[in-house]
């Protein structure tokens, strides 16, 4: 029943990535984004970590493909158009196969590389991993100067995004 | 694990294989949740709640950067009224 749900939860994830970088329409990316991040999530539950998987959602799912589709509506950002001519006899649609194969072959290392690891057989983990109360605690105490440096870093990024985004006068 | 490396490689064909500015944006974004799911996977192996806070500031950073991403991507659009990575290449010698 668990391996089914992560094979299921898996292919939604890797189908809809696909689509998002194989597809012409942002607006549609976006949406299918937002697909894989909920696909992501089951992965999450499965891998009894909860409290990822909802934040995941929130702030993910919830507040960074928001802001993806503000700025996709409010560019009006067109269907993505084929190469123009100089560059596409230079770069042709040999050139995109040459590509895909060449992703296919990072794909192909990496999960050779990772398959070297080794499959040892997995004791059920100490149930208090997925505790909201125990990640409280290691954050507060263990990681605390990391937690109070991202706060200053989102305030550097809410800054830096309007002065970037601003209009000149 | 598998699964993370795979979603990983099908983000950088992203970047790398399409012309359209936010694409490459949330492709990024795709890498960058590969990423997280292997350290949510390799810390729940190890029975450490690590993963899970690396994940948590990983997503921070993430947020963070797709908001200064998209202001760039913003002000560049107002410069040349085009999502192109090719157009531009002011930089170039």
């Amino acid at each position: 029943m668990e391996v089914a749900a992560f094979y299921i939860f898996a292919a939604i994830t890797i189908v809809a990535s696909l689509l998002v970088v194989g597809q012409r329409n942002p607006m549609y990316s976006v949406m299918l984004l937002i697909t894989s991040f909920g696909g992501l999530a089951g992965l999450y539950i499965l891998l009894d970590a909860p409290f990822t998987a909802v934040t995941q959602i929130i702030i993910y799912a919830g507040a960074i493909m928001v802001l993806f589709l503000f700025v996709v509506m409010l560019l009006n950002v067109p269907r993505e158009e084929p190469l123009p001519a100089a560059a596409a006899q230079l770069i042709g649609p040999t050139g995109l196969k040459i590509g895909v194969v060449l992703s296919v072959l990072i794909a192909a290392q990496l999960v050779w590389a990772l398959m070297q690891i080794g499959t040892r057989s997995f004791t059920a983990p100490p149930t208090d991993i997925s505790d909201v109360g125990n990640i409280g605690r290691a954050l507060f105490t263990d990681h605390a100067f990391a937690f109070e440096v991202t706060s200053v870093l989102i305030l550097v990024a809410m800054v830096g995004a309007i002065v970037l985004a601003r209009k000149e006068h | 694990m598998v699964l993370s490396g795979i979603l990983f490689s099908i983000g950088t064909a992203g970047v790398f294989l399409r012309r359209n500015l936010i694409i490459v944006l949330l492709s990024i974004e795709i890498m960058l949740n590969a990423v997280n799911l292997m350290f949510v996977a390799v810390g729940r192996y190890r029975g450490v709640v690590d993963g899970q806070i690396i994940t948590f500031f990983v997503m921070t950073v993430a947020a963070a950067e797709a908001a200064v991403g998209l202001a760039i991507v913003i002000a560049l659009f107002r410069h040349r009224e085009t999502l192109v990575p090719d157009a531009f290449t002011s930089l170039k010698w």
